[in-house]
């Protein structure tokens, strides 16, 4: 793989999460009920950074919940590798909340479903936004995001990577070509 | 760490593997926990439950993981009996792999029979206890207890008393809790104990075993030793290897006490001690699915096409 | 017609004969050096030994022929380079009336491969209680006395039987385990059984009883010597150290005892059940490697005298129920010899004409038969083997209906290629030119 641009930059990262969280909050008329459910791995840290700031803007800090789909995906039985089951942990009710579902990157659609399987096993939400950081396009299923931090058209061939300081010990969005 | 083709016993496992299984067994727990109790991923494989020997409760909890697990199951008695007229356990098995299924979950009353088995099976094999010889699953929930009270295994010691000797129960704890750092001891009468356990101090002396341990696993005593003769009385069992509060005082304080069950009050336990706060029986029950969904997992995803 | 087998290495029970041609004419050997023939096979160097004789088959018939039957079971022990197999009677009915002793040796004697000596059993039904008629047995052509298959569990019982088998001129064999500390055990008791959770059988079982049969034999003598009788016994399959030393104390003594020892328990032991593989499942069990040690020992002094393989073939079905169901038994007929040959004297290092005089003269003089030598007049009973060629354990290709063996996938030497019987040819390797 070879490196072929930085697409965000950290201050670029926080003015669109920034921007987001308005929106988040206008949508929803308020902080309200609102909860944000993270998706393993990255779209915790956002999920936290994103409360946080809504906290910020409307002295409400909604709850944060972490979501682990690997028991929800739908390739289960051609993948060759072994998964790791993470961590799911909602310890709030989601029936009749708002909810939000944040990821890092929006690309076929697959991790979305199967993040929105899993949050309507755990109850019934009033209604389910998704906000992610970056949308790539190739959509596979019929899906979009509420939120976006930054529509980036790529090809096939490319990978996105995001880095966060509590994952990564960095912040960027990057593009590599494989 | 390769992935897991059979759970058969603990033969070339190493602490990595058994943590992991534990780590997903604990991800598995929050499930049950949920309202709705099920997930998706094993939606589509089937799994079988081949019984050659009676067995509630074991069964129940196997169905109940794969169902949870959103697998198909479809289940096979037989009674031991068939096996001596000579009906062929072969013949049983190559039946239902015709049906393509995916996993076998088979107890049987001989030793080496789900190693037969996985030598003639397309799918994965789950030994849920073959004759005297082994119980894994058993055994990994019985260490999902006792890390849940205990955190570490490690430096401890588990006694585990009574009938040794005809327990897959003992066997498999024996083999697989050393490999998280954890000393067994394995005591009952002389006509009760084998000639080797591996992983284990054998001894006679329950007092001995029973001293500063962290935790007490008692064995079922079978009516049927007595008919042996491998066991001259019941009332000399019970007077002189029944856990009672004041032997079980010879352990740590607040040692868990567990119990594969089912339970025969007043024989190898205390009543009051079978359903006093040091039992972790419901916890038991509770880990087997957790534990049983777990291995269905480590067993059927990632198997390759 | 005559038969000339030239460049042939010779070897028998007394030793290396060195290189010779070897002439056969009217079931005999005619002579060591040649001749005229109408027809000539080039031996190539291989090594000519007497064929080998079996004191210890079971070949199932009458009752049991899909496990095998006379016309399978003789072509294998001439594959297996035999020449003559003892049949146990433990079938279905009991081989114990002379009628049965006749019919068998009838049907035998049209059938190409091995010939057929049959034992009867000691006791009717081999109940252990109620003795058979020895003298009517032996005038129709038994060759021995046993209730094989079974235990010799009254001492009175077999006292009695030893003293009118010898009056008849008969040995009488015995499994030797005492039934009481065999238990149900499906394999050897120890360590092991333990770790396995599996019934165990512990060499007490065979030492005990090899020890009581011993001072039966003793009684047996002495009442017998005095009307000038002398009882012969014969102790089956010795498997345990312990075994071997009390059949040599008591040969040491000059007791009348020949003790066998079997392919499986000079070459296998109970490590082999950590595969959970009833083919590996037999009575007596295997033993543990100290064991092996001892019958290799036993067997070098001759304490042990006689190889049987104790052929016991059942279904490839049979063999693959579980551990506690499956029947007991080994089949090696087709492989004895090539097993003992790679195992003992390749990798052991134990003379040649040694294991041949195991596998020929030893079981033969226990039958009360004449020595196997190679020599003129002696009878053509003859084994060409080669000692180089490494074949491959198929049971495949087996001739015998026990397509199974515990050694499948070895890699041995000395096949037999060529076994004749009374000069007629019982078997031919196909690659034989």
């Amino acid at each position: 793989m070879r490196f072929k641009a930085k697409v965000l930059e950290p201050a670029e990262i926080e003015r669109a999460l920034r921007r987001m969280a308005h929106e988040i909050i206008e949508k929803n008329k308020g902080a309200g009920d609102l909860a944000l459910v993270g998706i393993h791995t990255r779209g915790i840290p956002l999920a936290e950074r994103l409360a946080a700031l809504i906290e910020r803007f409307e002295g409400v800090r909604p709850p944060v919940g972490v979501l682990d789909i690997t028991l929800y995906r739908d390739d289960l039985s051609e993948i060759g590798v072994q998964p790791k089951v993470r961590e799911t942990r909602i310890p709030w009710d989601v029936t009749g909340r708002p909810v939000v579902l944040v990821d890092d990157v929006l690309f076929t659609g697959r991790t979305a479903r199967a993040a929105l399987d899993a949050l309507v096993d755990l109850g019934r939400p009033k209604r389910v936004y998704l906000a992610v950081l970056v949308d790539r396009g190739h959509r596979e299923l019929p899906i979009r995001a509420d939120f976006v931090g930054k529509n980036l058209p790529t090809s096939k061939s490319e990978v996105v990577k995001v880095k966060l300081r509590e994952t990564d010990g960095e912040e960027g969005v990057e593009l590599w070509e494989r | 760490m390769g992935a897991l083709a059979h759970l058969l016993d603990f033969a070339g496992w190493d602490r990595a593997r058994v943590e992991s299984l534990l780590e997903t067994a604990r991800m598995m727990e929050e499930v049950l926990e949920r309202p709705m109790k099920k997930v998706p991923a094993l939606k589509g494989f089937t799994v079988a439950t081949v019984f050659f020997e009676p067995s509630t409760r074991t069964k129940i909890s196997f169905e109940l993981a794969a169902r949870r697990m959103s697998a198909d199951v479809v289940g096979f008695s037989g009674a031991g009996s068939s096996l001596a007229k000579g009906e062929s356990f072969k013949d049983t098995l190559l039946t239902l792999q015709a049906m393509a299924l995916d996993a076998y979950v088979i107890r049987a009353p001989v030793a080496g029979m789900a190693h037969q088995a996985a030598r003639w099976l397309k799918g994965a094999v789950v030994n849920a206890g073959d004759g005297r010889r082994a119980h894994p699953t058993q055994a990994l929930l019985d260490a999902y207890t006792l890390l849940e009270e205990l955190e570490s295994l490690e430096g401890k010691k588990i006694a585990i008393v009574g009938d040794v000797a005809h327990s897959r129960v003992a066997r498999s704890n024996a083999e697989l809790l050393p490999l998280l750092g954890a000393e067994v001891w394995a005591a009952g009468p002389v006509g009760l104990l084998p000639e080797r356990l591996p992983g284990a101090r054998l001894t006679t002396d329950l007092d001995e075993a029973l001293s500063g341990a962290d935790a007490v696993m008692v064995l079922r005593l079978q009516r049927e030793r007595m008919d042996e003769g491998a066991l001259p009385s019941l009332r000399e069992y019970v007077a002189e290897y029944q856990v009672t509060r004041q032997r079980l005082d010879r352990a740590k304080p607040g040692a868990p006490l567990l119990h594969p069950g089912p339970m025969n009050r007043d024989v190898e336990l205390e009543g009051a001690l079978a359903d006093g706060p040091r039992s972790r029986v419901e916890r038991q029950v509770r880990a087997g699915e957790a534990v049983r969904m777990a291995v269905l997992y480590h067993l059927l995803v990632g198997r390759a096409a | 017609m005559k038969l000339l087998i030239k460049n042939a290495r010779l070897v028998d029970g007394s030793g290396e004969l060195g290189n010779a041609d070897v002439l056969v004419e009217d079931g005999r050997i005619a002579s060591l050096a040649g001749g005229d023939a109408e027809r000539v096979l080039d031996a190539g160097g291989r090594w000519l030994a007497p064929a080998l004789t079996d004191p210890h088959v079971h070949l199932r018939t009458p009752g049991q022929e899909t496990k095998e039957d006379l016309a399978t079971g003789l072509a294998a022990a001439a594959r297996g380079g035999y020449g003559t197999v003892v049949a146990m009677p433990n079938t279905q009915p009991v081989v114990q009336e002379p009628e049965q002793v006749r019919a068998l040796l009838d049907e035998a004697r049209s059938i190409p491969g091995a010939r057929l000596m049959v034992a009867a059993a000691l006791t009717e039904n081999q109940e252990g209680k109620k003795l058979t008629p020895a003298a009517l047995l032996a005038r129709a052509g038994a060759a021995l006395l046993t209730d094989d298959g079974r235990t010799n569990e009254d001492a009175g019982v077999l006292a009695r039987g030893l003293v009118y088998a010898a009056a008849a001129g008969l040995a009488v064999a015995v499994h030797a385990e005492d039934a009481g500390l065999r238990g149900g055990g499906v394999m050897n008791d120890g360590p092991l059984a333990a770790e396995l959770g599996l019934a165990g059988n512990p060499p007490e079982a065979e030492a005990a009883r090899i020890a009581r049969d011993l001072e039966v034999l003793r009684y047996a003598a002495r009442k017998a010597a005095a009307l000038g009788h002398a009882p012969r016994l014969y102790v089956q399959h010795v498997s345990t150290a312990r075994g071997a030393a009390l059949v040599a104390a008591a040969r040491a003594e000059g007791l009348p005892v020949v003790g066998e020892v079997t392919p499986h328990h000079l070459t296998l032991t109970e490590e082999a059940w950590r595969g959970f593989d009833a083919r590996f499942k037999v009575a007596p069990p295997l033993r543990t490697a100290g064991d092996v040690e001892a019958l290799i020992g036993a067997l070098e002094r001759g304490e042990l005298s006689a190889i049987g393989t104790d052929h016991a073939p059942h279904t490839a079905a049979e063999k693959e129920r579980d551990l506690e169901n499956a029947p007991f038994g080994i089949p090696a007929l087709e492989l004895a010899f090539p097993l003992l040959y790679t195992e003992l004297v390749e990798r052991r290092g134990l003379p040649l004409p040694l294991l041949i005089e195991r596998m020929t003269t030893g079981p033969r003089t226990a039958l009360g038969l004449a020595p196997a030598r190679l020599a003129e007049g002696a009878p053509a009973d003859l084994m060409l083997f080669d000692p180089a060629e490494k074949r491959t354990v198929d049971p495949e290709r087996f001739v015998s209906k026990a397509r199974y063996s515990p050694w499948t996938g070895r890699e041995l030497v000395g096949w037999p290629r060529l076994t004749l019987v009374a000069g007629r040819e019982a078997w031919r390797d196909a690659g034989l030119a």
